[in-house]
């Protein structure tokens, strides 16, 4: 197909760690060619070798790392006869790097401008102000606002996408011929990361550059690559074409991690996540045969045999798989049809009302704030009511800093809201968990983001799930013990997890104690922040089933908070869109997805990036980050950003609630019809159905 | 930054009210009457009774205090009960010595804690980590009449190189203290080098682990620069405010060394006041030292927000 050169030709690499138990090859015999002009798409879950191959590409591995076979050449010269000083020459010249957490990875003692301009002093021989110039076109270049004050400012000064934005600016300053990503949108928002994939792409036609680009997140692949190759336990599955392999898919594992995500189109009550059943396995404990074959659903006899080479299935279209005719022939088994089919839509009773909330913090802490009462207001929540009612999950979204881990916390107490009524089963509760009785904080439990900072690292899972059947259900010691077995049985963990620390856990294994834990007390309401935004594709599929169960079973309702709007879409029977502390629009998940849209619910839909490059999604894009708030726009607090805004009316009047149907509504200046009108079909419309029916 | 400094300030003064306060309650509660240890045992009643008129001490505590406190701030610090001379010039002569002595000392162990402190983080582990960690911590955990007497024996005794004795006269100047300065700043140094030597590890490896080292390495920037502009930058912060705090101890707290070297410095002047119940001497030299200390955090709490940013710019 290209008979120039490939800018990164990696031929038969095995990267290999010393450790305590011996050499352990972390990254096995993989093979990759990149050309100019190129995106490749890595994917792979934590612990795939992902970021220690791209480390390894660069020579950057720490002491006890090292090549044990293969070759990477850059353009025909080869990596591994280079000494340090002559990598230090590449680095930065003709390979940058881009790593995940932008906020993190630019110095906060100096200067942006500096910080690119180091690069142009280094490899182009500038002066300090040819470099201080380039710098600012460089921040031009990545569409940077006001880049002459940008340049003058620190890394604490700017939102993540700005910084991510440097970094890219700081990469592309010598033109390099291959740029490596390692998740470099991963931290961001959902409307962020959009934005930041669009500059990406368009740079790298201008600039023609070989891009390796690492994720977990198949949508930003299917997005933004021409390649893919799908990496796991350190070696590819799966390579061809972005089209090849969403489509044809000739690995189990490939099915496998496109089961898990969510679908846009459908949620718990039509079909539930296809997880990959065990884990990933670990370099000192690899199978025999195919290293995905314990998992794998298609595994016969001889799969456990041999390890299957990656072989060609189609031009092009590489895999690891031996049974691959046979996926050719079974077709899609994207996801399961759920027992039992739709349910049934009935009111339940009434479990939470929230009228009013409101929090507002002063932007200064101790003694100042005595004299700066009053001015300086952050409205983290201002004015936001919901119903909940049993069995009943709500979805909250939007970007971060938009209110919603504030309302969560309002609700459950650990957060005083400063006024509004939050009501129990018709009882009206204080605000203050210090001030609840435990009959109250046994209805209402929480999840947080990570488990390893809500589970003590010192106690057994057991007895951090006894914890709650002690302090809020008086039972006894033999109940306790059997209960936590019941509760672990119910998150379906073995029974020896018990005993075991929150270290020697997975972060699946983690979370599932801390719904155990949260179940425990028996809740009739229980709010999850985020809990499965810190997993894996595969890890998230079976929470999300677990939670479906759970909540069938115990009848237990969910508020749900997340900024993945694909899983919030599959878990949630209602969706309420969060912005600057408010609602903007509410109503059903089947609802919130289709148009009429609110202009910011529809510039979310639009960022979602869907696993499948078929569909085509209109972009639409925000400017800028959201305002600060302790300066929230006048009139509609969302016209600063609006793409759909009308007018005058938006800046100067609060928008009225509009009713569309029963339950939908939505608070916008723009008529109902005329939103009707102008968003069409909506953005998921184009989504091929496959496998749900029949 | 502006409102910042004026906010400390204002914290500052507050803390020398509240010492003031502590101080002067403290003196208060020492055994003995004030006027009868001026006026000896044998004095009689009425003498006694005639000195605590004449001195004040019988009126009401709080006129007492503000006395005190007003006289203090005009600059009239009180009479030694001892020498009978004012007070102010002793206090001060002896913080010229213990400044001298402070000086020397920093210059000595600041640089070589911070030399030896980036070199163990960059041989995290290894043999050069092990040593300088090690041989630090041991000079931290060994007392200064310990390491003084040695450093006599070795350097003043056996090998005549500096004087064992430190006593210098008033009025000396640097270059002619500077002889007697050195064994006494070594016997310091060796109990301060632990403390930053150990602080600019820690910085350093904290700072070395960051994404932004690692992205500074894969810029392709010479590794020197990398270490001096994006690492040492960042990882002497926290050195800076040991170093700042290390200047009140400098100055007051160096009692057992300037004693085994018969140095004439502030924490001598306590002790000698507290032994012979001298009250202005002890409150005069207090506060001095309180305010020290207050000061040398407050010069090290700007030398922090110059060097990050996220205090010197704000939001």
């Amino acid at each position: 197909m290209n008979e120039q050169t490939p800018v990164l030709d990696v031929e038969d690499m095995t990267v290999t760690y010393r450790t305590e138990k011996g050499p352990l090859d972390t990254v096995r015999k993989v093979n990759f060619k990149i050309c100019a002009g190129e995106i490749y798409g890595l994917v792979g879950e934590s612990g795939s070798g992902k970021t220690t191959l791209a480390h390894a590409v660069v020579r950057y591995l720490p002491a006890n790392g090292f090549l044990r076979s293969g070759r990477i050449l850059l353009s025909g010269t080869d990596l591994m006869s280079l000494s340090k000083m002559e990598m230090r020459e590449i680095w930065g010249s003709r390979i940058s790097m881009v790593h995940q957490d932008p906020s993190s990875s630019i110095n906060p003692a100096i200067q942006i401008g500096e910080q690119i301009a180091e690069v142009a002093r280094a490899h182009l021989g500038f002066s300090r102000k040819e470099a201080r110039v380039k710098a600012i076109e460089m921040l031009n270049k990545v569409h940077m606002p006001d880049p002459e004050a940008v340049a003058r400012r620190y890394a604490h000064q700017l939102s993540g996408g700005m910084l991510q934005r440097v970094l890219i600016a700081t990469a592309l300053t010598t033109n390099p011929e291959l740029l490596i990503m390692d998740e470099p949108t991963t931290a961001l928002d959902v409307t962020t990361e959009a934005v930041i994939l669009d500059l990406i792409k368009d740079l790298m036609e201008e600039y023609n550059t070989a891009v390796l680009y690492i994720t977990h997140n198949l949508g930003v692949v299917a997005r933004i690559s021409n390649q893919v190759g799908v990496l796991y336990a350190g070696e590819i599955m799966e390579e061809g074409s972005i089209a090849q392999v969403f489509k044809n898919k000739l690995h189990p594992y490939t099915r496998g991690l496109l089961g898990c995500v969510p679908r846009v189109d459908a949620n718990k009550k039509d079909v539930s996540l296809k997880a990959i059943p065990g884990y990933i396995p670990r370099p000192d404990n690899l199978p025999r045969g195919c290293i995905f074959a314990p998992r794998c659903e298609l595994v016969e006899k001889a799969c456990t045999v041999e390890r299957p080479p990656l072989a060609k299935a189609e031009e092009g279209h590489l895999t690891a798989c031996r049974r691959f005719e046979e996926l050719k022939k079974i077709g899609d088994v994207v996801a399961d049809t759920r027992a039992g089919g739709t349910k049934e839509d009935k009111l339940g009773n009434l479990v939470l009302e929230a009228r009013n909330i409101k929090k507002y913090f002063t932007a200064a802490g101790g003694l100042s704030a005595f004299w700066q009462r009053g001015r300086s207001v952050i409205k983290a929540v201002d004015d936001i009511s919901i119903r909940m009612r049993r069995s009943f999950t709500m979805g909250i979204v939007g970007e971060s800093g938009c209110g919603k881990t504030t309302l969560a916390r309002c609700l459950i107490g650990l957060e005083e809201a400063t006024s509004g009524e939050i009501e129990l089963e018709g009882e009206l509760l204080p605000y203050s968990v210090a001030k609840r009785p435990p009959e109250i904080l046994k209805k209402m439990q929480m999840v947080f983001q990570n488990p390893d900072a809500s589970l003590n690292p010192q106690h057994p899972a057991g007895s951090s799930v006894a914890r709650p059947l002690i302090l809020l259900r008086n039972l006894s010691r033999k109940e306790v013990g059997d209960k936590v077995k019941e509760l672990f049985q119910a998150v379906n963990l073995p029974e020896e997890f018990i005993e075991r620390l929150p270290h020697e856990l997975s972060g699946g294994e983690k979370q599932r104690v801390a719904i155990a834990r949260a179940f425990a007390a028996d809740p009739a309401l229980m709010i999850c922040d985020e809990p499965i935004s810190s997993l894996d594709v595969s890890v998230q599929a079976s929470l999300m089933n677990l939670l479906v169960d759970l909540q069938e079973s115990r009848e237990t309702s969910y508020l749900f908070i997340s900024h993945d709007l694909a899983a919030v879409r599959h878990l949630s029977d209602w969706i309420a869109v969060v912005y600057l502390g408010r609602l903007w629009e509410i109503g059903s998940a089947e609802d919130v997805f289709v148009p009429p849209y609110h202009p910011y619910t529809e510039a979310l839909l639009s960022a979602i990036p869907i696993p499948d490059p078929d569909v085509k999604q209109e972009t639409i894009r925000l400017k800028g980050s959201v305002p600060s708030t302790m300066d929230i726009p006048s009139g509609c607090r969302f016209h600063t950003r609006c793409p759909r805004k009308i007018g005058a009316i938006c800046e100067q009047q609060e928008p009225p609630w509009q009713q569309h149907g029963n339950y939908h509504q939505i608070r916008c200046h723009i008529p109902i019809e005329e939103l009707l009108e102008k968003q069409g079909e909506g953005l998921l419309k184009k989504m091929p159905v496959e496998g749900v029916i029949n | 930054m502006y409102r910042y400094l004026l906010r400390r300030f204002a914290f500052i003064l507050l803390t020398l009210f509240l010492a003031s306060l502590i101080i002067f309650t403290a003196t208060q509660f020492l055994p003995g009457d004030v006027a009868q240890i001026i006026l000896g045992q044998f004095a009689t009643e009425t003498a006694v009774e005639n000195l605590r008129e004449e001195l004040g001490l019988n009126r009401p505590l709080h006129i007492q205090y503000l006395n005190w406190a007003g006289g203090f701030i005009r600059g009239d610090w009180g009479t030694s009960l001892v020498s009978r001379t004012p007070v102010r010039p002793i206090v001060l002569e002896r913080l010229g010595n213990s400044a001298m002595l402070a000086v020397m000392a920093l210059l000595i162990y600041v640089p070589l804690g911070i030399v030896l402190g980036v070199i163990a983080a960059l041989k995290r582990d290894k043999l050069p980590d092990q040593l300088i960690s090690g041989v630090s911590m041991a000079f931290v955990g060994l007392p200064e009449f310990v390491s003084g007497l040695l450093l006599i024996a070795f350097l003043a005794i056996g090998l005549t190189w500096f004087p064992a004795n430190s006593s210098i006269n008033p009025d000396t100047t640097f270059r002619e203290a500077f002889p007697y300065l050195v064994l006494p700043a070594i016997t310091v140094s060796l109990t301060g080098l632990g403390y930053i030597t150990r602080m600019t590890r820690s910085g350093t490896i904290d700072v070395l682990r960051m994404d932004y080292v690692r992205a500074a390495d894969l810029k392709g920037l010479p590794a020197w620069q990398v270490l001096i502009r994006h690492v040492l930058r960042n990882s002497l912060l926290p050195t800076v405010t040991v170093v700042a705090m290390g200047i009140g101890w400098l100055l007051g707290g160096l009692i057992v060394t300037e004693t085994v070297y018969g140095y004439p410095g502030l924490g001598r002047l306590i002790v000698y006041g507290i032994q012979r119940q001298d009250l202005p001497l002890i409150q005069a030299s207090s506060m001095i030292i309180v305010a020290i200390y207050t000061f040398s955090n407050l010069v090290a709490d700007i030398l922090y927000g110059l060097l990050n940013p996220r205090i010197r710019v704000g939001e």
